[in-house]
């Protein structure tokens, strides 16, 4: 019965220690829907919940959304903070807005599409392992280190609101990368770029990934797909598996 | 390039003890002694040895002498052997001198400048042996007062997580794949074992060892390696580590030659890779951002276990301490500068931080002067040799000790310095599979064990010596140290009176 039942919880005023006590409280109960209205800043949400809950957030959610976070699915209509996707373990967060800074840091699986604009560092350290992939895919455009010290995983970047021409803003893409690959769409100039990484031109296999992730990424914010992918895009990769493994003296 | 580096040891072979039996080429793993079959005689490229004494004491015939290299400059005070050898190393390699261990330098030790008290005449000693005595410690934020339900009598006021420590020794953070799984084994079952906790390191924590979650401190570190909720459920503690002595400010380079098949499911990163730990964590550029991940991470257990921070002593210790207590941290620790490591830029070693004495001090004095004293718990490590540092650490205020070095040298390192190079001749800080198998881990959990049993042993006969049966009335008791050969500051600082006063 309750697993269709969408419950409502209208966080308007209530600390962010509360809510998501609540938010335990309701997921142990075995409700996979939930509704949360008037978000204000509250911190951490999704973060304990481990089972795969859909969670609607209406406002602008707290930083470290879903930190830590192995199986919901969390839809922000509004923007996200700072620390969004913090070393998440499994799940999905979209953001129909911006999302701050460190966007998905650390992040072991899931995946992350935000409609707009992130902050410096999205990306920063993610890694994957086996099966374990995580993706961030961003529409706008993003802030200096994206992709910094990147152990894995796939990060792409649209750059759909940048005019004719114009550039992507970020300094040092993919500085000290070591794993893992950037998907460009949009001109960047090659000071922009780490001196860990490479630039080539897709692959077949390069392809069918960005086809079904950027498919997803329009299916969530209405756009469609084959525009999208009309454009050039770059792959950027690491141009060693060890970037500094000739800094020391044995 | 022709080396200029002359060899730091000697090794004489006693002919008339060595049976041509090759233990030493076989447990040498510097490639130091080697075999002649021509001459049927072992001999050695006396070169690359470190002085670790594996062959010296795996000979069966005690044929071998491993002594320094009596190879003398001319005097100079400022030009050391040790410098000249740096500049040698360094241009012949272009690279930041790499390292292992903690700091080796002449700098004071303080514990050996600080005296213990004794109870005579004006009031009892205790004699261990036949009263008792207690060490058990718990961590975690204590309450500013407590309330107890008159009707009832028990207790109101609803206390936040707590640890309980059977002795006030703890394993300090040493992460698989800088020390071997075998190295994590004994250190698990020891802790266990002995009431007390070990520290997973950064590295993660194996699945066969989450039997021993109930003594495992995991820690959170800038790489986030093996972080995942399994990983912080299983945990009694979780220790965000921020720095560490041996290395302040400084991000870590497991080398991907390190990150064998078994290293990488551990740490879940692909096997070969380096394991590159940045700097600073992103997320935390501040006291406030502190407190947003030890929140983060009490919410993702539910507030069901203490969070500890881990900083490396430096210069503001005090002022940071006071800032991770009202981030939220239930407990702090304090690494200081002799502290030990798998591998550090040297230059960074032997000059970055501060003695873990005035650290400790300095520290407990500003958290009683904020009365917030009660907010955390004070752990501390970075040098500790024995029992008697132990005392003093607690009597200056710290709730319980890390010991790292000493443990490893329970499992038999003799400080060779090598950890760096992944070659360790005893199997501890390594992650070759051969090697890894010199750490027996019912052996290794023996010795350690025998090593906590013999500290708390030592503990209770110096409380008892002072006349206080529980190691919590020694905690701060700075009465119970004097202090000798120290200037006025640092007896201020120490907060102790000079010896005969």
């Amino acid at each position: 019965m309750k697993n269709n039942q969408v419950v409502k919880i209208d966080a308007s005023g209530i600390f962010y220690r509360e809510l998501n006590a609540k938010l335990r409280e309701v997921v142990s109960d075995g409700v996979q829907k939930i509704e949360l209205c008037n978000i204000y800043g509250q911190r951490y949400i999704g973060t304990d919940l481990d089972k795969p809950v859909e969670i609607e957030i209406f406002g602008t959610p707290g930083n470290d959304l879903g930190a830590f976070m192995d199986g919901p699915k969390i839809t922000v209509h509004g923007n996200a903070q700072d620390g969004c996707g913090n070393t998440m373990n499994n799940g999905e967060i979209i953001v129909h807005g911006h999302a701050g800074d460190i966007t998905g840091l650390s992040a072991r699986g899931g995946k992350i599409f935000i409609r707009d604009n992130v902050g410096y560092r999205a990306g920063i350290h993610m890694k994957e392992y086996q099966d374990r992939k995580p993706v961030v895919v961003i529409g706008g455009t993003a802030q200096d280190f994206l992709g910094e010290y990147m152990a894995g995983g796939v990060l792409i970047l649209l750059g759909l609101n940048l005019k004719k021409g114009e550039c992507h803003k970020a300094n040092f893409i993919g500085t000290g990368m070591h794993s893992g690959v950037i998907y460009m769409r949009g001109n960047v100039q090659d000071f922009q770029l780490g001196k860990e990484v490479g630039v080539a031109e897709l692959d077949e296999k390069d392809g069918l990934v960005l086809k079904e992730l950027v498919s997803e990424f329009a299916s969530h914010f209405g756009y469609a797909a084959e525009e999208i992918l009309k454009h050039k895009f770059a792959k950027l990769f690491p141009l060693h598996l060890r970037p500094y493994g000739r800094l020391y003296a044995y | 390039m022709k080396t200029y580096l002359p060899s730091r040891f000697i090794i004489e072979r006693d002919p008339s003890r060595c049976i041509q039996c090759k233990v030493c080429v076989n447990q040498c793993t510097f490639d130091v002694h080697y075999y002649d079959a021509e001459d049927d005689e072992v001999r050695s490229h006396e070169e690359n040895c470190v002085g670790c004494h594996r062959c010296v004491i795996f000979c069966p015939t005690n044929a071998l002498t491993v002594r320094r290299n009596p190879l003398d400059y001319r005097e100079n005070y400022n030009w050391r052997p040790e410098v000249i050898e740096d500049i040698i190393k360094q241009s012949e390699t272009g690279g930041v001198l790499l390292t292992g261990m903690g700091n080796d330098k002449g700098y004071p030790i303080y514990w050996d400048h600080l005296l213990l008290n004794a109870s005579q005449v004006t009031n009892p000693s205790i004699d261990p042996l036949r009263e008792p005595m207690e060490l058990t410690t718990y961590l975690g934020q204590k309450p500013d007062r407590v309330e107890i339900e008159p009707s009832s009598l028990s207790l109101k006021t609803q206390l936040a997580p707590q640890v309980k420590l059977d002795t006030p020794i703890m394993f300090a953070a040493m992460s698989y794949g800088a020390v071997s799984i075998n190295v994590h084994k004994s250190l698990a079952r020891a802790a266990a074992g002995a009431g007390t906790l070990w520290n997973t390191g950064e590295g993660g924590l194996h699945p066969e060892l989450y039997k021993y979650g109930n003594n495992t401190v995991a820690q959170v570190a800038s790489g986030r390696f093996g972080v995942h909720p399994e990983y912080l459920d299983v945990a009694r503690v979780i220790e965000i580590k921020i720095g560490q002595g041996a290395k302040p400010g400084i991000g870590g380079h497991l080398p991907g030659e390190k990150v064998s098949a078994e290293v990488s499911a551990t740490r879940m990163i692909p096997e070969g890779t380096d394991a590159l730990s940045p700097a600073p964590q992103h997320d935390i550029y501040s006291i406030e951002d502190l407190a947003q991940l030890v929140y983060a991470l009490k919410e993702a257990t539910n507030y069901t276990k203490p969070i500890a921070v881990k900083i490396a002593a430096v210069h503001n210790s005090a002022a940071i301490a006071s800032g991770m207590v009202r981030a939220g941290a239930d407990i702090i620790v304090l690494d200081g500068l002799r502290g030990g490591t798998g591998a550090t830029p040297k230059i960074i070693r032997d000059n970055v931080g501060i003695p873990i004495e005035l650290a400790l001090a300095s520290v407990d004095t500003r958290l009683r002067q904020e009365g917030i004293r009660n907010q955390a718990s004070i752990v501390i490590s970075g040098g500790i040799r024995n029992s008697g540092d132990v005392a003093k650490a607690i009597a200056l205020g710290a709730d319980a000790v890390y010991i790292g070095t000493a443990a490893l040298v329970a499992l038999g390192c003799t400080l060779c310095q090598q950890c760096h190079t992944g070659k360790c001749a005893w199997g501890i800080c390594t992650s070759n599979p051969a090697l890894t198998k010199r750490v027996n881990p019912d052996i290794g959990a023996r010795r350690l064990t025998n090593l906590l049993r013999g500290w708390s042993l030592e503990l209770k006969d110096i409380l008892g010596g002072m006349g206080i049966n529980a190691i919590e009335s020694l905690r701060g008791n700075r009465l119970q140290l004097r202090g000798i050969g120290l200037t006025d500051t640092e007896l201020e600082i120490l907060g102790v009176k000079m010896a005969g006063s």
